[in-house]
């Protein structure tokens, strides 16, 4: 018997701009001029964050953190493409579109100067804190996302991780979850081309990674992911289709990681620099801001004076955070349950007592939380 | 000798064990080209090639997993878990296999696989990346858990770990990774897995450490030796199998004895070492057992690290309150 053909599946790529920002008539999503200079403007503020935030790690004031330069178009046009009553579920390099949500800078940079004042709320914002264990957000996604489905909202959930988390069981099966559930997920890979050092080839023998969703059932497409609008349109699609219960979508955002995967990274070890300045000259910032000035709406001028106002904006952030109070040391015994036990708070007053011996300075001038 | 960082002793065992034996290979995220995020891997990569060196995709299960059948096929694994704090999407292949197949197989299915994860804090990480759960892999039956504290004993205990015939975990003190420097051997040594060690004789009292904690401790014991006290103070090694022969010799000596532990308090080794005291020296015991230890809340990102990490003056307090018993 001949064998026959049950299925036939293919994998697509969409540009809006091309390298010079010149758009495709065709696709264009027809965004307004506000709603294209606030892309844009998220973009230049996570930039200048990024660049701040590694001077404040070289000098020793934040801890290891994962610079986004070079991937700034990916959670800024997902942000922009969905409503606040959506949800925010991210890895690590998500920073401009954080604080397009409305996560603010201040609270950022606590969170990566080691304070757990850093990832606490608003959780009105729908805005999950950074995850750090590879891939796990991604079923808890899912979740947040069937709640939507079952409390009657039509809320979709964006759902960021990296290339280097589609070799996790927890992709595999969450995203299995999502599309037999169908789930009003977009499970939005940012695929920078390196895990660490392990690159895209390496991570997996699949062409592409957008193909991983015919395996569960669902719409999978690659973007350019230095393209903002191509963003935009994808995620416009996937929240379209997920609001109308038609479940998840998955987008491979192609995008790449500039810097260092953490500070305490060095890329010089296992990638080229020929292929780091082939990637500059596809910068997501740039080629959006040709796009602008091309429209007509956007010149050098606007460009140096939005650049004045963002330098000011993450400088009183930083104030801020150089100003914060003095945090109490016991803070972490308040969270461990909604209500503590005998033994935990023994524990408490041990914990304390070593530190009016050894470190009372520390005690002087901040509120007792407990007391 | 060569004066070695822990870094460089481990590596120094890779290397060797590698040479004299071509069963061992190694295998994790980011070990080859780039040497580990630590660089206890480096130079493998150029030395013995990605068959033997594989870097993998970010997939702990698949790497316990596939370490496991290659032990089970003659192979002798040495996989990196990149953190302590990552190696929990393996757990399940360690807890229903690695741990069971002796068992399982009557002896004729063993695994002799090494798994490394650097733990504890003290380095100013990230969450996930201070957690000290050696307690966590020791609970489980079939397991040997190793948890070297300077560059000789984890260069002797790398070689007992990849020569064993039973699965170990292998856990690297990240914050001693680099902090000082040993004589060590260039023919390789190698130490009895599940031996402690006395590393000063005392008669006053009993010290027991492990890993990171053992600075602190011996920072301590020196404190109370000026004082006129004399600790004896015991390195653990391996916390599975636990050599309570060791401490009960020593309490019995003594009669009295406190512990330090970086992990959290409660139903931790510290735990299981007075449990065991309790059962053999109970009545040589002159004080109660005394210990200084983590706490039982979410390990606390950096910014308060270093009020939640024990440190030497608590060690140095907790001996004299059980010295004043």
């Amino acid at each position: 018997m001949p064998l026959s053909e049950i299925a036939k599946f293919g994998v697509s790529r969409l540009e809006v701009l091309d390298a010079e920002g010149k758009i495709d008539p065709a696709l264009d999503p027809g965004l307004s001029d506000e709603r294209l200079l606030e892309i844009h403007r998220y973009m230049c503020l996570g930039r200048e964050a990024d660049a701040r935030m590694f001077k404040l790690q070289r000098t020793g004031r934040l801890g290891t953190f994962p610079p986004t330069a070079g991937q700034e178009a990916v959670s800024v046009a997902a942000v922009a493409a969905v409503r606040e009553t959506d949800w925010f579920t991210g890895a690590f390099r998500e920073l401009p579109g954080r604080l397009m949500r409305g996560q603010t800078f201040t609270q950022l940079l606590k969170f990566w100067a080691g304070h757990e004042e850093g990832a606490a709320g608003p959780m009105d914002m729908r805005t999950i804190p950074d995850n750090i264990v590879i891939a796990s957000q991604i079923p808890q996604a899912v979740g947040i996302a069937y709640a939507m489905k079952l409390k009657g909202e039509d809320s979709v959930v964006l759902n960021f991780f990296g290339d280097g988390a589609t070799s996790e069981g927890d992709f595999h099966e969450g995203l299995n979850f999502a599309s037999v559930w169908k789930s009003p997920v977009i499970f939005i890979i940012q695929n920078n081309g390196w895990a660490i050092s392990t690159p895209r080839a390496k991570q997996t023998n699949s062409a592409t990674l957008a193909q991983k969703a015919i395996a569960y059932g669902m719409p999978g497409i690659i973007v350019d992911g230095n393209d903002a609008l191509a963003v935009h349109t994808a995620v416009s699609q996937a929240a379209e289709r997920a609001r109308k219960g038609e479940g998840p979508t998955l987008i491979e955002a192609q995008t790449y990681r500039m810097g260092v995967h953490t500070t305490a990274d060095d890329p010089t070890r296992y990638r080229s620099d020929e292929e780091v300045a082939a990637w500059a000259a596809k910068d997501p910032i740039e080629r959006f801001q040709r796009y602008l000035e091309g429209k007509g709406i956007w010149d050098a001028d606007k460009q140096a004076a939005l650049e004045e106002e963002i330098k000011a904006e993450v400088a009183a952030s930083v104030a801020d955070f150089e100003g914060m109070e003095k945090i109490h040391p016991a803070t972490p015994f308040d969270h461990v349950f909604e209500e503590s036990n005998p033994e935990l708070e023994r524990q408490r007053e041990i914990f304390l007592e070593n530190i009016r011996v050894e470190f009372p300075e520390d005690l002087e001038g901040v509120a007792d939380a407990k007391a | 000798m060569p004066k070695l960082n822990m870094v460089q002793a481990i590596n120094l065992a890779l290397h060797q064990e590698m040479e004299a034996d071509e069963t061992v290979l190694t295998l994790g995220q980011d070990i080859g080209v780039n040497g580990g995020v630590f660089r206890v891997t480096e130079g493998l990569f150029e030395k013995f090639g990605e068959k033997r060196v594989i870097d993998t995709p970010i997939a702990e299960s698949a790497i316990v997993g596939a370490s496991i059948g290659m032990a089970q096929a003659g192979l002798r694994p040495v996989a990196e878990m990149q953190f302590s704090g990552f190696s929990y999407y393996g757990l399940q292949q360690v807890e229903s296999h690695a741990t069971r197949w002796r068992s399982r197989s009557q002896g004729n299915i063993t695994v002799p696989m090494v798994l490394r994860m650097p733990y504890g804090g003290g380095v100013h990480a990230l969450e996930h990346h201070s957690e000290s759960r050696e307690a966590t892999y020791a609970h489980f039956p079939g397991m040997k858990v190793v948890l070297p504290s300077g560059p000789r004993n984890a260069r002797a205990l790398m070689v007992a770990s990849i020569r064993d015939n039973d699965p170990v975990i292998f856990m690297e003190p990240k914050r001693s990774y680099r902090a000082f420097k040993e004589e060590v051997p260039e023919e390789p040594e190698v130490m009895e897995i599940g031996k402690a060690q006395v590393v000063r004789e005392g008669k006053d009292i009993t010290l027991v450490a492990w890993g990171a904690m053992m600075r602190q401790s011996l920072d301590a014991a020196d404190r109370m030796e000026k004082k006129g006290v004399s600790v004896e103070l015991i390195d653990l090694l391996s916390v599975a199998p636990l050599d309570s022969d060791t401490i009960n010799a020593s309490v019995a000596k003594t009669g009295r004895c406190v512990v330090v532990q970086e992990a959290p308090r409660s139903l931790g080794i510290s735990s299981e070492i007075i449990a065991r005291i309790n059962d053999h020296t109970l009545m040589y015991l002159e004080a109660p057992v005394g210990r200084v230890t983590g706490f039982d809340v979410v390990t606390p990102n950096f910014a308060r690290e270093k009020w939640y990490l024990p440190t030497a003056s608590q060690v140095e307090r907790q001996l004299d309150a059980t010295m004043a018993f």
